[in-house]
């Protein structure tokens, strides 16, 4: 064949269907066309889109149109192979940029120069040649940094519903995240799939306030944006998180927001595909799918940068057991659930420590990173605020004359704990010490410490405890 | 047509996801291993219709295209089995991530074919035949120090037997020497190297099935004591996310009293991996002294590693336990997560467009089930000298949401014979292992008791009924006090709750990452339990002489009861006794002297 046969042989006019997010080309015996290639579509009004191959043999490949199907038909339209796979092309100037779903620059400073072209779909980290994750990074958020301690590295999604402010707490985790003594090249990945145009703002808008802008680069697949462009908004995402995090020794933060939205997208081509569906209709694989975008998390060993994610799920009806949170739970490192009791309290963060976890806080807390007491401290106030809020369900039930002084002090505890500890402003910036610190005020509300505070070690309470301090010790510092 | 040889090419017809369809097959054998494009990507057919064959491939097809070339093996996807397993941590078909990484750095790329065991590594063999001896398969013909606490023995492969003609010196060797030669009793010639290949899905043979009669001590004091497992046995550990599967897992894999453990990573998070890997060669094992790490054997086959070798992954792990199960060994493997391994045949059914069954997994999900846990066991091992050997599989399940309705637990259920059901409620209480201490069970506990009563203390079983019986009690008092408050019971049954929460929290939840609690021996968890039932007793009998009981509980013993956990190993005998003295010393005075 030659090179113009060839040429030609990858362009065809032979759409046979056009259903939902699917085209389907008759490719008659002669396209050699490869499995997950890319192929630009032009309508007859001459518009151009973007798909990729999702199934093919000799005679038919079929396609998902990234950018829409409306407007395509089966007698006209044109589908020509690229001849490779979904690739993106990176560079450090792309901090600060602004760029769609489909990775196209969309603030009016033209197109970047890429240092390289990757693929999007990425390749699985070896498993031993992965560091296990022991950073402890600050939030500046109590019920964060001592409860749930985020870590550089790891994927800790924030699980919430409609109406809750996640986006705030997203934002203020990006804005204040910093490594305690360290003073390294960090960046910010905003993938947003399908959120609104004024949610989209709302985070532009803030890292422009902060001046964090120039550290921060935008992907934004909006409410109005094609939905099925949603499955490769995070994947673009995080190749340029792998790059400026592996190549380029940045501390990148990626925020994935809604990937109930992204789950949408999935099910959306599996039905089309006539799938058989698992759970609530979302396609068999989908676990599978999800771990291809949250195992790009995490640190390599010899090589300074990390990829730390924050992915944003709405949770439908605040179900923690729906397909999404549930599966998305299997591979994340923890959860931290934005709760919407609380926020009807007028909390704020409204994060419930209770069903949420961080699984990778054993091994990064304590002396020489938080401070020595943060494990016991952090069991004790879970321990109590867990038995406060059964004993708020026991008075709702039978009153408070049958609960003893010290059940008692537990309920004044976890009143305490609600307003002084989770409640913060959206602007206040705690240090871990100051979040340990308003712990030890509210343990110090019981008479009887070493009864009481079953959890801590007797040396930790006469070191800690707000009576006992001495002068000479300085609190704020790792070392003790 | 020629008889199918490695040099017959098919041709790529379609690609779908990790399912390719080839045509021009004639003469492949299901199961067989086939190279599949240009880039020689492994893949194992799992359909013939004619000479078309549906292969499912072990790397990402992204790129490969109708057309291309599809090479046959004529052999049936299989592990090499000689010296230098353990230690290592393979991918789900046997490829050792260590080296992967040296060819494709920090990223794992595809079409890198490396065999399983290193071929130029030397190893001191020592003979323990001589010429002229006749050997069954199965029969051992020297050994190799292959860890300080593990000797490699090598085995005639099953299967094979004759007259030894040649049996290699002491002195080093590698893997592709010659062993031994073989003239077996047709009068041919066999060599024999010091490995040999055994395909995954075909169980090694064994000699009989034994009882199982003896315990998998695992220094868990919800499993040995309540649930306990027996050696050969077989354990789900079901729970959804965060119900702590994974380090129930972990602390089996670290303090099991197995010779060797085979744990298998099966489609979950690549950190936990990295942690294994990370923290075994560091943690001392308690029966040898050695690290851990030197019985050990990872497969890690991480979610976002390909599917169809998640799928592959339980086989290669089972089928390495059987292999030093044939040379005598206890063994140990824990898979987590089976549901992983079930949702890749999942899967690549629904890529087959086979009719689903429920929840659209396959229609054999349950006979798939069933095959993998039969190849546990304890048995008597194929050869002249027949050894006693054992596998334990212990299978962590994560059913969605929590709900243990769903098919794979309840299929997994109807086989094995101990259930750890974790409980959401627990692990939200932060009571670890999370394990549900009423809802679990063991179906060994029968065979076990003898022994228990025989190596323990002749009490045990019975301490164990008693405290069943008193966590069973508080469940049901517990409804109550939901609904009335505590104050309403009558002391009796306020001593029943206190001990019970002295049970639940002093004896059964166990600090796995405290230095002297995440192992806790037979001996002391009897120990514990007889001082927590012994303060009951004292509690009743303090109660019938006048003693309040809230003041009982307030005694500084309940705090030392507390801490038993935290006792050393060296000083558990004389501190529990002493303990164990006081408690039955204390009178109603006693009591008396602390109100003034």
């Amino acid at each position: 064949m030659t090179i113009k046969e060839r040429y030609e042989a990858r362009e065809f006019q032979t759409v046979t269907e056009v259903s939902g997010p699917l085209m389907f080309v008759n490719l008659r015996g002669m396209g050699e066309v490869s499995y997950g290639e890319m192929a630009e579509i032009t309508t007859t009004s001459g518009e151009r889109r973007r798909g990729q191959v999702l199934d093919v043999s000799k005679d038919l490949a079929i396609i998902q149109c990234f950018e829409g199907t409306s407007g395509l038909e089966t007698k006209d339209t044109i589908c020509r192979f690229l001849g490779e796979t979904m690739k993106i092309g990176v560079s450090k100037e792309m901090l600060g940029r602004v760029f769609n779903g489909r990775g196209e620059s969309i603030d009016g400073g033209g197109d970047i120069i890429p240092d390289k072209i990757l693929d999007v779909a990425g390749t699985p980290i070896n498993p031993s040649a992965r560091q296990y994750p022991k950073e402890f990074i600050e939030t500046g958020i109590s019920t964060i940094d001592t409860l749930l301690t985020l870590v550089r590295g790891q994927k800790l999604p924030l699980f919430s519903g409609s109406g809750l402010p996640h986006n705030m707490l997203a934002a203020q985790i990006a804005r204040q995240a910093k490594v305690l003594g360290t003073e390294e090249e960090f960046a910010v990945i905003f993938s947003a799939m399908g959120i609104t145009a004024d949610e989209a703002r709302f985070f532009r808008d803030d890292f422009e306030a902060t001046g964090a802008l120039d550290k921060v680069v935008l992907f934004l697949n909006l409410a109005d944006d094609p939905a099925i462009e949603r499955l490769l908004t995070p994947r673009l995402a995080l190749t340029v998180a792998e790059y400026l995090a592996y190549e380029h020794n940045y501390h990148v933060l990626v925020i994935l927001t809604d990937m109930t939205a992204y789950a949408e997208s999935l099910r959306e081509v599996a039905a089309a595909r006539s799938e058989v569906p698992s759970r609530r209709g979302y396609p068999g694989y989908m676990y599978s799918d999800f771990s291809t975008i949250y195992e790009r998390a995490g640190r390599i060993h010899d090589k300074k940068g990390s990829i730390t994610q924050i992915p944003i799920l709405t949770l439908p009806n605040y179900d923690i057991t729906h397909p999404v949170p549930d599966l998305t739970g299997y591979i994340t490192e923890g959860q931290v659930y934005v709760d919407v009791a609380l926020n009807r309290k007028g909390l704020y963060p409204p994060i419930n420590p209770l069903p949420s976890l961080s699984r990778l806080m054993k091994d990064t807390i304590g002396q020489g990173s938080t401070r020595s007491d943060h494990k016991f401290v952090s069991d004790q106030l879970y321990a109590l605020y867990a038995t406060g809020r059964d004993l708020r369900d026991l008075v709702a039930v039978v009153g408070d004359e049958s609960l003893s002084e010290t059940d008692k002090k537990i309920l004044e505890f976890a009143d305490l704990f609600e307003q002084r500890f989770i409640n913060q402003d959206y602007h206040e910036d705690r240090t871990i010490f100051e979040s340990l610190d308003i712990g030890w005020e509210m343990l110090s509300i019981f008479d009887d410490p070493h009864r009481v505070l079953k959890r801590i070690p007797s040396e930790i309470i006469d070191k800690f405890h707000m009576d006992k301090r001495d002068d000479k010790t300085d609190f704020n510092s790792v070392d003790i | 047509m020629t008889m199918a040889n490695s040099e017959q090419v098919g041709y790529i017809d379609r690609i779908s996801g990790p399912v390719v369809q080839a045509s021009n097959m004639l003469g492949s054998k299901l199961y067989d291993v086939a190279r599949v494009g240009e880039e020689k990507l492994v893949g194992e057919i799992i359909k013939l219709t004619e000479d078309l064959a549906t292969i499912q491939v072990y790397e990402s097809t992204d790129g490969l295209t109708p057309g291309e070339p599809v090479y046959l093996t004529n052999a049936p996807l299989s592990v090499e089995l000689g010296p230098g397993l353990i230690r290592q941590i393979f991918d789900g078909i046997q490829r050792p991530l260590p080296v992967i990484r040296e060819i494709s750095g920090d990223f794992i790329e595809r079409g890198i074919e490396i065999p399983g065991l290193d071929h130029k590594k030397l190893w001191d063999f020592a003979p323990s035949v001589k010429v002229g001896d006749k050997v069954l398969g199965g029969d051992i013909l020297g050994e190799i120090p292959e860890t300080p606490t593990v000797d490699f023995k090598l085995l005639v492969p099953p299967k094979i037997n004759g007259k030894i003609e040649f049996i290699a010196q002491r002195g080093d060797y590698n893997i592709d020497d010659t062993a031994a030669t073989l003239v077996t009793p047709s009068g041919d010639k066999v060599d024999l190297q010091f490995y040999h290949k055994w395909p995954v899905r075909q169980p090694r043979p064994y000699h009989s099935r034994l009882p199982s009669n003896i315990p998998l001590i695992t220094g868990q004091r919800i499993f040995d004591t309540f649930a306990p497992i027996a050696k050969g046995g077989t354990g789900a550990i079901p729970g959804g996310f965060g119900t702590g599967k994974t380090v129930s897992q972990h602390q089996l894999a670290k303090w099991s009293d197995a010779k060797i453990v085979v744990y298998v990573g099966c489609g979950e998070r690549g950190n936990e991996m990295t942690d294994v890997l990370q923290e075994f060669p560091r943690l001392v094992d308690p029966y040898t002294g050695g690290p851990l790490m030197d019985r050990t054997i990872l497969i890690a086959n991480t979610s976002n590693m390909p599917v169809a070798a998640r799928e592959a992954s339980v086989y290669t792990g089972i089928t390495l336990a059987e292999f030093f199960r044939d040379m005598g060994y206890d063994v140990a493997m824990m898979a987590d997560s089976t549901s992983r391994w079930a949702e890749a045949m999942r899967e690549i059914s629904g890529r087959l467009e086979e009719m689903p069954g429920e929840e659209s997994f396959p229609a054999y999900l349950a006979s798939r089930i069933a095959q993998y846990y039969e190849r546990a066991g304890r048995v008597l091992t194929i050869g002249t000298k027949q050894r006693e050997a054992s596998i334990t599989v212990v299978g962590a399940v994560s059913p969605p949401g929590g709900d243990f309705s769903e098919p794979v637990t309840q299929n997994t259920l109807r086989i094995v014979k101990v259930f750890w059901a974790l409980s959401k409620e627990l692990a939200s209480r932060r009571h670890f292992p999370a394990i549900d201490y009423l809802l679990s069970y063991t179906l060994y506990w029968s065979a076990l008791e003898d022994y228990y009563s025989q190596n323990v203390n002749p009490e045990f079983p019975e301490l164990r009924t008693q405290s069943l019986a008193l966590l069973q009690k508080d469940k049901e008092l517990q409804d109550i006090v939901a609904l009335v408050g505590p104050d309403a019971l009558p002391p009796s049954e306020k001593i029943i709750l206190e001990t019970a929460r002295m049970l639940k929290e002093d004896f059964l939840q166990q600090n796995a990452f405290h230095e002297s609690d995440s192992f806790c021996s037979l001996e002391k968890q009897y120990l514990m339990l007889k001082t927590i039932l012994r303060f009951y007793e004292k509690a009743k009998d303090l109660h019938r002489r006048g003693t309040n009981v809230a003041d009982i509980f307030e005694s500084d013993l309940v705090i030392r009861i507390a801490r038993m956990k935290y006792i050393e190993k060296s000083e558990v005998e004389t501190s529990l006794n002493e303990l164990m003295k006081e408690i039955d010393g204390l009178t109603p005075q006693n009591f008396e002297v602390e109100d003034k």
